[in-house]
């Protein structure tokens, strides 16, 4: 798989910053794949969301969006329209009072001609299950349905990429599985990248791979099995591991030889079953 | 509760009012507004009374939602009334009283027209998004753009206004139980001491909406906005039949408002 | 003493208009002073409009709300005095600071309740402490704080008021986890200090289970559980029903059960999980 996101030895300081925020990242992203980035607070992860669609531009070294320099003003909307950025706050990004205008807002500042932003606007509210709001005001609307509206939003640009930076830190259990089984789905069926940025473990679980940040660098990055088997490099960086790899983790500790890649409940449950008999 | 205001709020709906463009939609209302104006006799208002409650009943308005409308300026309604009722000369209506007959028709005349005015102006956002009313504002103004008005701007910025207004809104309730909750009194006290009081209010809320200021503009700049420079619209503002038939409407109720004013009626 | 008692308490929001929404219907609750209450429920289950009765901030449609025998709506004076004994922390509690410091911001519930300087003082002192906001922070702007700094500082607002009741809405909301862990280990000392009721609202039920005496499970605005802990989450299946998540631990010691493994007791925390299987370790001579 070819990459359409290359980070190179990043480096970045916020003005009047006298620390860098990034202290050169350097990362591939294929096309396709569904990234989580994982980090404490202040560990550089939003930081490095808003380089990926040159909100941030960085201070030493290029982010490449396929193959175009983030850098490259002439092309600036080319390269925000492939990578769509989703926040953390739903109410800060919706910009209309009907859900169908709100997402026709990025097709019309692209020019998109006004039959085709109707499709995909339509199109775009079908996919994140959202199409019988679409008359809707926006204000009304539940948590986790007002990120739908918001991924919708992104989705009608038709990028390849959609960063995700916290969407589920304000929503409730019901509203976090609607967006993440949003996001998955978007992946999984249309081939959209996706790069998701969260403190929630279990959002992580069915990534392919994991990214951790600290304090401006990449610590650990691989897939989800071998980045939560690492318990102590996680505890030291104030982050929880999924409740299963701890349970086996704990009990490894006590000479029991469990496999801490069985990251699933079920898979869980069936490794200690099997130690038990 | 500060979330019952109706007013400004845009109530989506398939009637003929709610498709008219919204370019007629606003010569229609000023056209209103002149006419309102310039009745003067008991005629007059009743014509308007009628254009105002045929319009709503078209729009499937109830009275209701309208009154409700105007529950915050109740205040300003009264005073009106009140002023006029002591500031008008004439006949007493008991020797040695301040208070006239022309006071008290008059008094009910004004309350009338703010209310009707309200009223109007309340049907114009209830039936029109505000989208497609900042575009037809856009369009109207566009002429201005000429002598460098920053026409694309002022109807984004407000859009966006009309946009916060619900959030804010919440927003304002939040905080205010929040500090209730810490024994915050809004409701005892002088002058002084109330606008004192509303400090608590009026810091969060505004620390919170340069906070959303900043995350929107980064939110829009993400979804490719650049300014008014080569947009289109999904939805197009196109003058039909319809749009004709009621600007003709509309002038016939103009004229026929001239008319009962030349004759005192 | 500070004893909650709610009887037949219903609201209803925006009565007599199109919008008229039943909110909660027929709750009835005792909360015996110095218990550690867990209230859960999903957006919409009627929690947040519940617990703003209990401070008077809603009156109710119906029933009545009595604090240590009091009812809180007979008149206005009530009204307000029970604020200051049942403290309230919002939601997002740190979008309430306004002072020029934080010294101030916490002063500002006592100083409502027209206390004598030296005992605001003392009060905002001991708040502070309670919550781990050091004194050099005192003369600083709350709005230049980190985030979590901020929530703390808002919490000492209310705690300043010695509240003998304590409701947190979401304390956890937007916090990384080792943001959580803090501001649920300052909820536990605040309580083992000062002995307080505390009554913390939450969706995510793994936080809450570990320290909560009790759980209430609201649902469609009305309780559908009221028991402790390791009771409600048995019901694995009705909360998953409700729009509520259930703890990995007891999730995991389910299938466990269903793979033949015999756990009789309770299991929701990763601490019990943990001590069962070391259990059953020993007995199948696994452990080290």
């Amino acid at each position: 798989m070819e990459n359409i996101i290359s980070i190179k030895n990043v480096h970045y300081t916020y003005p009047g910053d006298e620390i860098e925020s990034l202290c050169g990242v350097s990362l591939d992203i294929k096309k396709g794949s569904f990234v989580t980035v994982l980090g404490h607070n202040g560990s550089g992860k939003s930081t490095l969301a808003k380089h990926l669609n040159a909100i941030l531009l960085p201070t030493e070294g290029e982010v490449l969006v396929n193959g175009i320099s983030t850098a490259d003003e002439d092309r600036l909307l080319e390269i925000r329209s492939t990578v769509g950025m989703v926040f953390q706050n739903p109410d800060n990004q919706i910009v209309a009072n009907v859900v169908e205008d709100d997402v026709a807002f990025a097709p019309e500042n692209l020019g998109v001609a006004p039959e085709e932003i109707r499709r995909r606007v339509d199109n775009a509210l079908r996919q994140v299950d959202m199409y019988e709001f679409k008359m809707h005001a926006p204000h009304l609307l539940s948590g986790g349905q007002k990120q739908r509206v918001a991924i919708a939003g992104v989705i009608a640009m038709e990028p390849e990429v959609i960063v995700l930076d916290e969407p589920t830190a304000m929503l409730d259990p019901k509203g976090r599985r609607e967006v993440i089984d949003t996001v998955t789905k978007l992946c999984r069926e249309k081939g959209i990248t996706v790069v998701l940025i969260t403190h929630h473990m279990s959002e992580c679980v069915d990534a392919d791979r994991v990214i951790v940040m600290s304090n401006g660098s990449v610590i650990a990055d691989d897939t989800p099995e071998k980045v939560f088997s690492q318990v102590e490099l996680m505890h030291r960086e104030g982050l929880t591991v999924p409740a299963t790899t701890q349970i086996m983790y704990e009990l490894n500790g006590h000479g029991w030889h469990l496999p801490l890649e069985a990251l699933g409940i079920d898979e869980c449950a069936k490794q200690i079953a099997k130690e038990l008999k | 509760m500060l979330k019952d205001i109706t007013l400004g709020q845009y109530f989506p709906g398939d009637t003929v009012v709610h498709r008219l463009d919204a370019r007629t939609k606003l010569l229609l209302v000023i056209v209103y507004i002149v006419a309102l104006f310039n009745s003067e006799g008991w005629m007059s208002y009743a014509l308007v009374i009628a254009v105002t409650a045929l319009s709503m009943a078209i729009a499937k308005i109830k009275p209701k939602s309208a009154l409700k409308g105007l529950k915050p300026l109740v205040i300003i309604i009264i005073l009106t009334a009140v002023l006029n009722i002591f500031y008008t000369g004439g006949t007493p209506i008991i020797e040695g009283w301040i208070i006239t007959w022309e006071g008290i028709e008059r008094a009910v005349m004004m309350s009338l027209r703010i209310i009707l005015l309200i009223v109007g102006t309340f049907m114009l956002t209830y039936t029109t998004s505000p989208i497609a009313l900042t575009d037809g504002l856009e369009i109207m103004l566009n002429p201005l753009k000429k002598i460098k008005v920053p026409v694309h701007e002022m109807s984004m910025m407000m859009s966006m206004a009309l946009r916060f207004i619900p959030t804010l809104i919440e927003e304002t309730d939040k905080i205010m139980s929040a500090q209730k909750a810490r024994g915050a009194d809004f409701d005892s006290g002088n002058i002084f001491q109330r606008a004192k009081a509303l400090l608590p209010i009026l810091v969060p809320l505004f620390v919170s909406a340069f906070r959303r200021a900043d995350e929107l503009a980064i939110a829009m700049e993400s979804r490719c906005y650049h300014g008014g420079d080569g947009r289109t619209r999904m939805k197009q503002l196109k003058m039909q039949k319809i749009d004709a038939f009621a600007l003709i409407l509309g002038a016939l109720f103009l004229a026929a408002v001239f008319v009962m004013k030349k004759f005192g009626l | 003493m500070s004893e909650i008692k709610v009887s037949g308490l219903s609201h209803v929001y925006s009565a007599d208009t199109p919008f008229e929404k039943v909110a909660i219907n027929d709750v009835n609750v005792e909360i015996p002073h110095g218990q550690l209450v867990g209230l859960i429920g999903h957006t919409g289950s009627g929690k947040s409009t519940f617990i703003q009765h209990l401070n008077g901030l809603l009156k109710p449609s119906k029933g009545t709300v009595t604090v240590d025998g009091v009812d809180i709506n007979a008149d206005k004076t009530t009204a307000r005095d029970v604020r200051f004994k049942v403290g309230l922390v919002f939601q997002y509690p740190e979008y309430q600071l306004f002072e020029e410091t934080v010294y101030a911001d916490i002063a500002f519930g006592p100083k409502n309740m027209k206390l004598p300087q030296e005992q605001i003082d003392e009060r905002v002192r001991e708040a502070a402490a309670l919550v781990g906001v050091s004194e050099e922070l005192f003369e600083r702007s709350p709005l230049e704080l980190s985030g979590g700094q901020k929530r703390r500082v808002a919490i000492a607002g209310v705690i300043a008021m010695r509240p003998g009741v304590l409701i947190l809405d979401e304390p956890t909301a937007g916090l990384d986890p080792a943001g959580c862990r803090q501001i649920l280990k300052l909820i536990c000392d605040y309580r083992e200090t000062t002995g307080s009721t505390v009554i913390i609202v939450s969706h995510s039920m793994d936080d809450v289970a570990r320290i909560a005496d009790r759980l209430i499970v609201f649902s469609k605005g009305g309780i559908r559980f009221d028991a402790a802990p390791g009771e409600v989450f048995s019901h694995t299946h009705e909360l998953m029903e409700i729009g509520l998540s259930v703890p990995a631990p007891a999730l995991i010691a389910q299938q466990l059960r269903q793979q033949g493994v015999e756990i009789n007791e309770p299991v929701y925390t990763d601490e019990q999980l943990l001590a069962v299987l070391l259990k059953l370790g020993r007995e199948a001579g696994i452990n080290a």
